[in-house]
């Protein structure tokens, strides 16, 4: 059995604080916040990815992951997500690496629009005030963030899932006990 | 990898004991490294199912309080659920759960702690049944003395 770590020291309020920092973090995109301060997740997961995972995964979500065996055994015993291994059938995918095209996750229906996934991705830093131009809902004029490490080619795919709306897939990026999100509504245009 | 059947009988006895029982016993062992909690003792609901005459259609029973824990011991996970709202029986079990995993320890835990407590529930168990049976009501036998 491989090793391991504790989850939330204290789970109720440790999750709701989350919880929280995430609705936050989706109702006005781009802002950067912390989470998951006080956790030590198995590498490669981050502790912001940790605790929105911990926080929002449960029995009920489907989980898809790269992130290898000792995260997902982790998230196994802390979350108890079932594990898939289509990404479209996943309610939370994490990707620490290349993630799956937005395409292929669950795009949810015209009338059920909430059951498009949320992608939970792993990037390396995120700053504010400079980098993409962000407009749309929840922003006055234009928010900028700059994710270093973004996939290539994520902006094109970004568009796409834009122009899919209401449809389409929502995105919290963590970089270490910082996370941002970026709902469905949310235009991004190159810095 | 641990026998499943003899982890299956410790956690058994494990989750029948009280933890005044199990720390008592323990008292007397030398003492066990310090462990970490993996999952802090919790206590939740589970939904008891059971099925009419045993292969009929499940149907739900009624919920019941159980309390879980998990710690680590070294590189050993040990899990624990017990009836009830006790944290520090069910941690207590965790923890027995984990070291009996050991093969080191198990032969001197298993003879102190597991035998002993198993003993007692069997003759708790019997004095029950003897109680039980000292009442019970023979209805061919009042059908025919009446």
């Amino acid at each position: 059995m491989t090793m391991l770590s504790p989850g939330f020291a204290d789970p109720v309020l440790d999750s709701q604080a989350t919880f929280r920092a995430v609705l936050e973090a989706m109702s006005r995109p781009g802002r950067v916040l912390a989470a998951g301060g006080g956790l030590a997740p198995p590498a490669p997961l981050g502790r912001a990815a940790a605790a929105v995972l911990l926080s929002l995964a449960d029995a009920d979500t489907p989980l898809w992951l790269d992130a290898g065996a000792a995260v997902q055994a982790w998230l196994r015993f802390h979350c108890g997500a079932p594990i898939v291994a289509d990404p479209a059938q996943a309610v939370f995918a994490l990707a620490v690496g290349e993630p799956p095209a937005l395409a292929a996750l669950a795009q949810g229906s015209e009338e059920e629009p909430q059951r498009g996934a949320t992608l939970v991705l792993q990037v390396t830093a995120l700053t504010e005030g400079e980098g993409w131009r962000l407009t749309g809902p929840g922003i006055a004029e234009e928010h900028r963030l700059h994710v270093a490490g973004a996939p290539e080619g994520f902006l094109a795919a970004w568009a796409a899932n834009r122009a899919a709306f209401p449809c389409g897939v929502d995105v919290v990026l963590c970089a270490g006990d910082r996370l941002a999100a970026l709902p469905r509504t949310v235009t991004i245009a190159e810095g | 990898m641990t026998d499943t059947e003899d982890r299956r009988r410790w956690m058994a006895v494990l989750a029948r004991a009280t933890a005044d029982e199990i720390a008592d016993l323990l008292a007397a062992l030398p003492p066990l490294p310090p462990h970490e909690r993996l999952r802090a003792p919790e206590t939740g609901l589970v939904m008891v199912r059971g099925r009419a005459g045993g292969d009929g259609a499940a149907f739900n029973l009624g919920e019941m309080t159980v309390t879980r824990c998990a710690v680590r011991l070294g590189d050993v996970v040990g899990h624990a659920y017990v009836a009830g709202r006790d944290k520090r029986q069910a941690e207590l079990a965790a923890l027995l759960d984990a070291a009996l995993q050991d093969p080191a320890r198990r032969p001197a835990l298993m003879a102190k702690v597991i035998a002993p407590l198993a003993a007692r529930q069997q003759a708790k168990h019997e004095a029950e049944a003897r109680k039980a049976a000292a009442t019970r009501v023979d209805f061919f036998a009042m059908q025919t003395t009446r």
